[in-house]
């Protein structure tokens, strides 16, 4: 029976949900140290996925990230979930990458593991842009399936579900083939006891862009067609306020002057 | 490959022969920003024997329709759409390029910046024409696309170019333009220009077996009035009386994230960054405490009425009518009103 060799490529983040007052300099922009660094939600799901295709069919899990040394931590997660092989790609070439720059970067390091299945989450929380993936996709020129939720193989061909926003739609891929993958395909497993032990200090491998034969021209700042303008702080802005007593009057007042204004009614 | 004359381009997705809503309010602003550059508004059309489908976008304001028919074509896959867009991205050389923020165009449009190596900016919520000026180096860009958009989970709003490798780019998100106004189009004709795929040799590599098309009974977009509840409501039970509120004012109801995670109503009501952007005449917001990602989905709503238990809530501060108390009493309160009233 054929094995499969899969890469995830996942990200660490800023837990953005949990951007608080302090999060926020003074002159609108983010404060990164303020907020906890953490596993993308959706690259999760989509170690998930490798993990089963690993379990079901037989094969090996290697994960990927590009980032600042601190994102060991979730290379180190993933181990412990059961990855056999965790890699990261850091290079001051890659600072000010925009997703065209590291859709690039990340490529060149899948293509050095040759998979039959490449995995990444729909889209991270920080940028909520779902173009990477897609994007490494084209780069790798292999098939592409967006937005997966469910996945079967036979042999060479992937059996994929995956949510269209107006239905469901099944297709068959041929391999290889790089799928983003959503929440609905289900939560990552828990950590298992004995990898805990085993990688609570592992040392992933490390790979700067050179070592997976990027031209610097595609890296970073000089590989970024897009740059950013203008950040602004989010400003509440409302009308004129009114307050409404809670009461029986209040209430009936605030009707009759909505169907005065042709709102209702 | 800089074209300062190029069209302004919309992706007009169509699934089974039709054209959602989105293509329409995509081309509400391109035509906006089309005059605004004094070049034509094209219309990209791909799939098999679609044509008629160029008459309503003409009525929607395209100058151009650019046809693309191939079999191949006549369901959505990455690699066919993304190689006939790529063609013809270089073959007309349009300077602007608008696609759907929908699960097609975020598919799409990644796949063809990538082949074009150019930007690509995702979930827009507003799209200008402006002057740039490159800080590091003093280069100045005249009349080029400001792509404006939320970030880091709805807590910044940034705004991007691309002002070196077009065409420039971007994905936006569904309900967020406005479609012109009936009439106000190019009426019923315009240029329709065929094109070839050009799939010959293309090996494509997935094949679709089976569509279930999801049948929603939420209609949040076309809704008047929107009645929204948050964490506050307090339980599923609760909810139903939004549901009576929303019946006596013949609105739709929607629910915040908080909402959604806790159960008390379906996923598809959700309204929000991650949800459904809504811009109703009427917004009842109850129990709704008004975090960032929320207010991007809601805040244009033409009147705002919030009802909260905490009157610090920040969602009174895009509230025009705020009633600070328990959403149990003041529910039958509007309820009977309306009823007493309308």
């Amino acid at each position: 029976m054929k094995q499969y060799n899969c890469v995830v490529c996942v990200k660490q983040v800023p837990d953005t949900k949990k951007v608080t007052g302090d999060a926020m300099k003074a002159d609108g922009t983010i404060n990164r140290a303020a907020l906890p660094a953490i596993f993308n939600p959706e690259d999760k799901c989509a170690l998930e996925a490798a993990l089963r295709v690993k379990e079901t069919y037989g094969g090996t899990v290697t994960v990927i990230t590009m980032g600042l040394p601190a994102a060991k931590a979730i290379l180190r997660e993933a181990l412990m979930c059961g990855a056999d092989r965790a890699v990261l790609v850091t290079d001051r070439k890659a600072a000010g990458s925009d997703t065209l720059a590291t859709s690039y970067i990340l490529s060149q390091a899948v293509k050095k593991f040759n998979p039959d299945l490449v995995f990444c989450g729909r889209q991270a929380i920080d940028g909520d842009t779902a173009q990477v993936g897609p994007q490494i996709g084209e780069k790798l020129d292999c098939a592409v399936v967006t937005y997966l939720e469910d996945l079967k193989l036979e042999g060479d061909v992937a059996i994929a579900t995956r949510d269209i926003g107006t239905g469901i739609e099944t297709c068959r891929a041929h391999l290889p083939a790089l799928f983003t993958v959503t929440e609905k395909l289900g939560e990552l497993r828990p950590f298992q006891m004995r990898r805990v032990m085993e990688n609570k200090n592992a040392e992933p491998e490390t790979l700067d862009c050179a070592a997976i034969g990027c031209e610097d021209s595609r890296c970073g700042f000089a590989g970024s067609p897009t740059s950013v303008n203008k950040i602004e702080s989010v400003v509440l802005a409302g009308g004129e306020f009114k307050e409404v007593p809670a009461t029986d009057e209040g209430i009936s007042g605030l009707v009759s002057e909505l169907i005065k204004d042709h709102t209702i009614g | 490959m800089k074209n300062t004359q190029g069209e302004v381009w919309v992706f007009a997705e169509q699934e089974e022969g039709k054209l959602s809503e989105v293509p329409f309010e995509l081309l509400g602003k391109a035509r906006e920003l089309a005059d605004r550059l004094g070049v034509k508004v094209g219309a990209v059309l791909m799939g098999s024997g679609v044509e008629s489908l160029a008459k309503p976008l003409f009525e929607g304001g395209a100058d151009v329709v650019h046809f693309v028919d191939d079999p191949e074509l006549k369901v959505f896959r990455n690699k066919a759409y993304r190689h006939a867009m790529v063609e013809l991205v270089k073959e007309v050389n349009p300077q602007i390029v608008i696609f759907g923020a929908t699960h097609m165009g975020r598919d799409l449009a990644p796949a063809v910046a990538s082949a074009l190596k150019c930007g690509l900016t995702a979930d827009c919520t507003d799209l200008q024409i402006g002057d740039y000026t490159d800080k590091k180096t003093g280069e100045e860009f005249k009349d080029v696309l400001m792509q404006i958009r939320p970030a880091f989970g709805g807590n910044i709003i940034a705004t991007i170019v691309n002002a070196r490798n077009w065409p420039q780019m971007a994905t936006v998100r569904e309900g967020v333009m406005k479609p012109l106004e009936r009439g106000t189009g190019n009426g019923e004709t315009g240029t329709v220009v065929r094109h070839g795929a050009h799939l010959e040799g293309i090996d494509i590599p997935v094949e679709v077996v089976d569509i279930v098309r999801k049948v929603s009974s939420v209609n949040l977009k076309g809704a008047r009035i929107i009645v929204c509840g948050g964490a506050g409501v307090g339980s599923k039970e609760n909810f139903k009386l939004l549901h009576d509120l929303a019946a006596a004012l013949g609105g739709a109801v929607g629910g915040s994230r908080a909402a959604v995670d806790l159960g008390y109503c379906e996923h598809e009501r959700q309204i929000g960054q991650t949800g459904v952007t809504v811009r109703p005449a009427l917004m009842i917001s109850c129990g709704v405490s008004g975090a960032v990602q929320h207010l991007a989905g809601m805040k244009d709503s033409a009147k705002i009425i919030a009802i909260n238990t905490d009157k610090d809530a920040p969602i009174f501060q895009v509230a025009h009518y705020g009633i600070v108390g328990d959403l149990n009493v003041v529910i039958p309160k509007l309820i009977k009103a309306i009823k007493q009233k309308g």
